[in-house]
């Protein structure tokens, strides 16, 4: 919404600079994006064509002389349209002005035009930067003063604004002049609509009546007969055109302009097509068609309000004229109408149309059915005025939804309340005062409070609480710390425990990732995740097919998130998501549990001096998990794993008190193709945050006390089959009591060990909390250790080297 | 042997141990020449070892001269090992020098990522003042994003939040389900569970229909606020703000509140910070204002607090909701919001 500050000084006298007022109306709530200048002619000033002769050496030019109110100057004038008499724009040597073929600024310099000296420029439209018409010299009325800088005459400056949705009446020029009041300590005025009334009461032309007044709550139509539609004058299209509305003919101008100036969209039918001479506001018919001013012949039902003659819809109530209805050149009698229509109802069909416009976007806001009156007679007055013709005695107001506008009471007490400051009463109703509210003293501090006919957002007396402190400006409000009562505790274990896990996966030195929620289909399919689709969370209008649906597992976006960053050649890449998944349930939300996942890719160490350190595999993802798990005091196991995701030999399971948290492995080769990382193993995990976290031990978890005697160290290497897990092994061993805790710190299986045997060599810690073990006891016991793991592993012995500790 | 000699080879023996001991300078030497002259097998000790054959009085002549020469060998090579650490202390600069402009072995390094550094710090402003950091759901009902927020259907308001729907249908045939636009659900869902008085804060995802840009992302996080009790006024909502601010930015920014539009709230706040670039003399970052926007807040709606069961001439309260992604690229810099959600890990390790 543009509001030139020419139009608002009718209304109101600012006096205070544009910069000024801009600012308190962006404090006060309507935010002015930018103040547009019109003008900055520096040089220009209002100028009369004396005299025009040709031009000695130039068959198209012509010598003028123009009064400048500074002598006669000698103009060398190129325009068709120059003639003596005119009161023009003249451009002195030192103006800037547009440049009429480049469109860039440039300095009128003296110059010689074949051969005779200009002094000057007659300018155009585009020269002033006013439009784009630059086939003739812009003409000024007849009283414009000669002399004048044209600043001074046709300069101007708009308020560019951005009106918050609550505020149909920012979308006009005089509620904004209200606004500019109370925020300057001004009054505001409104037009006055005075025409004269000929003939016959309009009641004698036109009947109106509303079927459904809950859709329409009031109509009201003025008749102006004898009209000629043409061109509006320049004053009301230049007003409209600064506002950013392209002129049309007179009548629809007078329309847009009122719109602009009360905010109450009104619509101008030819009289002569609307059959009978009668009016019925009502919902369409199941079927019924109407062709609309945009050429689309549109299929109605009973949602759709339309203003209808005796036959047919001849528009869409609030929203859009019929095609042969509307204003044409022939038109010589117009009805105007100016009505009020069911916000919510106008906004669904708007929307279900595609059919959003000025006129929506002011009636979906709620305009209030007193708006509708005075615009009428406004629009009556200047149709009258620009079009001339005879207006019919009266105006229709058919008025069913008539509600009385009730007064809210606004206390001191709630003022207060709310605000944390109290302001005198005085002080409160000058600035009611002042936004157009009426309000009336009750008791000792209250007021009861009227809101004025445009305001459809006051409704309670919070609302007016708000009058009050935005226009006597948020800076008059303390800053205070809350001195109210802590609420009790609430633990957030979920939230504490996800932190945890970020904070432990940071530390094994994973970079962390946000990917978006939702993914495409192709990539869950891809990841092998999309199961046949219908278990999958759809977004029914995504931003695009590659965030179609919300996310099920982290699978696929960290894949494409390893594969985007290759392509940004990068080498080495350890990530980790915590983000939740989404999983459908037959009825209600989605459940969304909290997940992490990591992977692993690449050489372990950056390339360097220091050698080759390999590349990550299984075994490095796995000791992530390992880490972070026993940080919380998980005890996990890791259980071979069948998942399509991962490659089927290198993949456990994790499991923790007998609950399945999540998986770790070597990605599918399969997958890695489809997802195109190649060159290596990924190691991936993937856990259910919530399910880890039910499945942990609860309470403080006990410490250990620490070993007093010290403990002695057997080193043993073994032979087993190759299907025999490590995990079996350990556990034989630590299965004795005088065991503290066993390392595999040697795996071979190849040429040196038999065929379908793996060596495994573990140091084993033999300790007793009571006493230091002798060199025997531990001795027998690593007999029994290896006895044991020959009977239950089918272990054989490869060599026991001892090592006194 | 006889005890003349006897003593001639303890002499020999010292006196070649002695002469060998001069010439040696490495503790490996020493250490063998120990060996040598008085290990087990050594000339002295055998030696020693032959006093036995000899009379007892020529035993105790050539004895003292043996212990004699023990305790000269031993001392000698005490001096020795003295003088050889001495000389090798003296010479670490040049004989163990090594290239300190190498690169160090690589540790890897985890790094959070940006928002979570944000996040966390937002959170930990508040939780400082008595917040309590709750969560909820991404997918939504339409009633507790829009209707219970006084947004009914139909509401020009929604304009404010262009939503991404469910592909699921409700009892009544309608898309009910959505990506929660706002964290504000959590205002109704909080106080419906419990009763005043409240104070939390709402970290989480929000999703909007909307075309991105540099400053515009349809995926993003949003923080929201609420603190309801009797007696809590617009005053302590700028009282917390603007501690929240200094917190965050700086002890010494300016804020300033404004009146700004939410229908869920009533008065409507919006509060800006000044210009760290600038000053608040207008520059890029502020696009000339001088001031940042950064929250919108206000006094909570009396129709929100009686739609979930509030009185609300009793109760009052303010709810605030900020974009820490707006955040974060004020305080880091960041020029492009679309950098968060893109994991270019050249742009993560910077953090
Ligand atoms: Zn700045």
């Amino acid at each position: 919404m543009r509001v030139p500050i020419s139009w608002l000084k009718e209304f109101v006298d600012i006096e205070v600079p544009v910069e000024e007022l801009a600012h308190r109306l962006t404090m006060a709530g309507l935010e002015v994006g930018e103040v547009i200048t019109t003008g900055g002619w520096e040089n220009c000033f209002v100028g009369h064509v004396e005299r025009v002769e040709p031009h000695p050496n130039a068959q198209r030019l012509t010598l003028c002389a123009v009064a400048t109110g500074a002598g006669v100057q000698q103009v060398v004038c190129g325009a068709p349209n120059v003639a003596a008499g005119q009161k023009i724009a003249f451009a002195r040597v030192g103006a800037t002005l547009i440049d009429g073929r480049t469109g860039r600024p440039s300095r009128l310099k003296a110059a010689k035009i074949r051969g005779v000296v200009s002094e000057g420029m007659i300018c155009s439209e585009k020269e002033l930067g006013l439009g784009e018409d630059h086939d003739g010299i812009l003409t000024l009325p007849q009283d414009a003063p000669v002399g004048t800088p044209l600043d001074d005459y046709m300069g101007d400056q708009a308020l560019d604004l951005e009106p918050t949705p609550n505020r149909a009446d920012w979308l006009s020029v005089l509620g904004v002049a209200y606004e500019a009041a109370a925020l300057t300590g001004a009054r505001a005025r409104e037009p006055e609509a005075l025409y004269p009334e000929e003939g016959l009461p309009i009641s004698a032309h036109i009947s109106v009546s509303i079927q459904d007044p809950d859709l329409c709550p009031r109509y009201t139509a003025s008749l102006i007969k004898g009209i000629a539609v043409g061109p509006s004058p320049r004053w009301l299209r230049e007003r409209l055109e600064r506002c950013g509305v392209r002129p049309i003919n007179n009548v629809v101008d007078v329309t847009n302009y009122v719109m602009l100036e009360y905010g109450q969209p009104l619509h101008a039918f030819d009289y002569e097509t609307l059959l009978k001479g009668r009016i019925l506001v009502r919902r369409a018919y199941t079927g019924e068609t109407m062709e609309t001013l945009d050429g689309v012949v549109r299929a109605l039902d009973s949602s759709h309000l339309v203003i209808a003659d005796d036959r047919d819809a001849r528009a869409l109530g609030g929203i859009v004229g019929g095609m042969d209805s509307g204003i044409s050149e022939g038109t010589t009698d117009v009805l105007l109408e100016s009505a009020s229509f069911n916000p919510a109802n106008n906004r669904q069909t708007a929307q279900a149309f595609r059919l959003r416009t000025e006129a929506t976007a002011r009636f979906e806001k709620g305009l209030r059915p007193g708006l509708t009156a005075p615009a009428l007679r406004r629009a009556t007055q200047l149709i009258h005025q620009v079009a001339g013709g005879t207006v019919a005695k009266g105006i229709v107001d058919v008025y069913p939804g008539r509600r009385e506008p009730e007064a809210i009471l606004l206390t001191s007490a709630r003022m207060k309340k709310v605000l944390g400051v109290g302001y005198p009463r005085e002080q409160v109703e000058e600035v009611l005062d002042a936004l157009g509210f009426r309000s009336q003293r009750e008791g000792d501090s209250d007021l009861r409070v009227t809101p004025p006919y445009w305001r459809s957002d006051v409704t309670i007396e919070d609302d007016l609480v708000e009058e009050a402190a935005r226009i006597i400006g948020y800076d008059a409000i303390p800053t205070q710390m809350m001195a109210t009562p802590l609420p009790a505790l609430e633990r957030q274990e979920m939230r504490d425990f996800r932190e945890e896990a970020r904070d432990l996966l940071v530390r094994s030195g994973l970079q962390e990732v946000i990917s978006y929620s939702a993914v495409s289909l192709d990539a869950l399919r891809e990841a092998g995740a999309a199961g046949d689709g219908a278990g999958l969370l759809k977004v029914a209008n995504p931003m695009s097919r590659e965030y179609q649906y919300m996310r099920p597992t982290l699978r696929a976006s960290l894949l494409q998130t390893l594969a985007s960053n290759l392509a940004r050649q990068t080498e080495s890449v350890g990530i980790f998501e915590i983000g939740r998944v989404y999983l459908k349930r037959p009825k209600g939300l989605p459940e969304e549990p909290e997940t992490a996942a990591g992977l692993l890719y690449g050489p372990r160490a950056k390339e360097g001096w220091l050698g080759d350190a390999g590349h990550y595999d299984f075994y490095d993802a796995k000791g992530v998990v390992e880490a972070a798990l026993e940080q919380m005091g998980a005890a996990a196991s890791f259980q071979p794993g069948a998942d399509d995701f991962f490659h089927p030999g290198k993949t456990a399971s994790i499991t923790v008190n007998g609950a399945a948290v999540g998986v770790v492995g070597e990605v599918h080769p399969v997958v890695q193709e489809r997802f195109q990382i190649d060159g290596g193993p990924v190691a991936f995990f993937e856990m259910r945050l919530d399910r880890l976290l039910a499945a942990l031990p609860q309470g403080k978890r006990p410490l250990k006390s620490l070993a007093r005697y010290p403990s002695s160290i057997r080193d043993i290497s073994i032979l087993v089959d190759s299907d025999v897990p490590a995990a079996k092994v350990q556990a034989v061993i630590e299965g004795r009591p005088l065991v503290e805790r066993a390392v595999l710190f040697d795996a071979y299986e190849g040429k040196e060990a038999p065929p379908g045997r793996v060596s495994l060599a573990y140091r084993i810690y033999f300790q007793a909390a009571n006493r230091t073990l002798s060199s025997e006891e531990v001795n027998r016991d690593l007999a029994k250790v290896v006895r044991l793991l020959e009977r239950e592993a089918g272990a054989s012995l490869r060599g026991g080297e001892t090592t006194a500790g | 042997m006889t005890s003349q000699n006897l003593a001639r080879t303890i002499e020999q023996a010292r006196e070649a141990a002695l002469e060998e001991l001069r010439g040696l300078t490495g503790e490996e030497g020493l250490e063998e020449w120990r060996v040598r002259y008085l290990g087990r097998r050594g000339r002295l000790t055998a030696a020693l070892r032959s006093l036995g054959t000899l009379a007892q009085e020529e035993r105790r002549v050539v004895g003292a001269q043996a212990n004699q020469a023990k305790a000269l060998l031993e001392e000698s090579l005490a001096q020795a090992r003295r003088r050889v650490r001495e000389s090798r202390i003296a010479g670490l600069a040049q004989e163990e020098r090594i290239d300190v402009t190498r690169p160090g072995r690589p540790v890897a390094m985890g790094r959070f990522h940006p928002l979570t550094r944000i996040l966390r710090e937002i959170c930990d402003a508040f939780e400082s003042m008595g917040f309590q950091v709750v969560e909820g759901p991404e997918v939504e009902w339409d009633r507790y994003n829009f209707e219970m927020l006084n947004i009914p259907r139909d509401h020009p308001a929604r304009d404010m939040w262009n939503t991404l729907w469910i592909d699921q249908e409700d009892d009544e045939g309608r898309q009910s389900m959505l990506l929660r636009t706002h964290t504000s659900p959590m205002q109704a869902r909080t106080m419906e569970r419990v009763k005043p008085p409240v104070r939390v804060i709402v970290p989480g995802k929000c999703y909007r229909y909307e075309a991105t840009d540099a400053t515009h992302e349809w995926h993003f996080y949003q923080v929201e606020g609420l603190a309801v009790d009797e007696g809590i006024t617009l005053a302590n909502l700028k009282g917390t703000l603007y501690e929240f601010a200094r917190r965050l930015f700086g002890a010494e920014r300016k804020v300033r509140f404004r009146c700004d539009y939410f229908p869920f709230v009533e008065p409507g706040v919006e509060m800006a910070i000044d210009c760290f670039a600038c000053e608040g003399a207008g520059c890029r970052i502020c696009r000339e204002a001088g001031w940042i926007e950064i929250l919108g807040a206000g006094m909570v709606h009396p129709k929100v607090l009686e739609g979930v069961g509030y009185d609300p001439a009793v109760h009052t309260g303010f709810a605030f909701g900020m974009g820490p992604e707006r955040i974060a690229m004020l305080k880091y810099g960041i020029e492009d919001i679309r950098l968060f959600y893109s994991n270019d890990l050249r742009f993560l390790r910077q953090f």
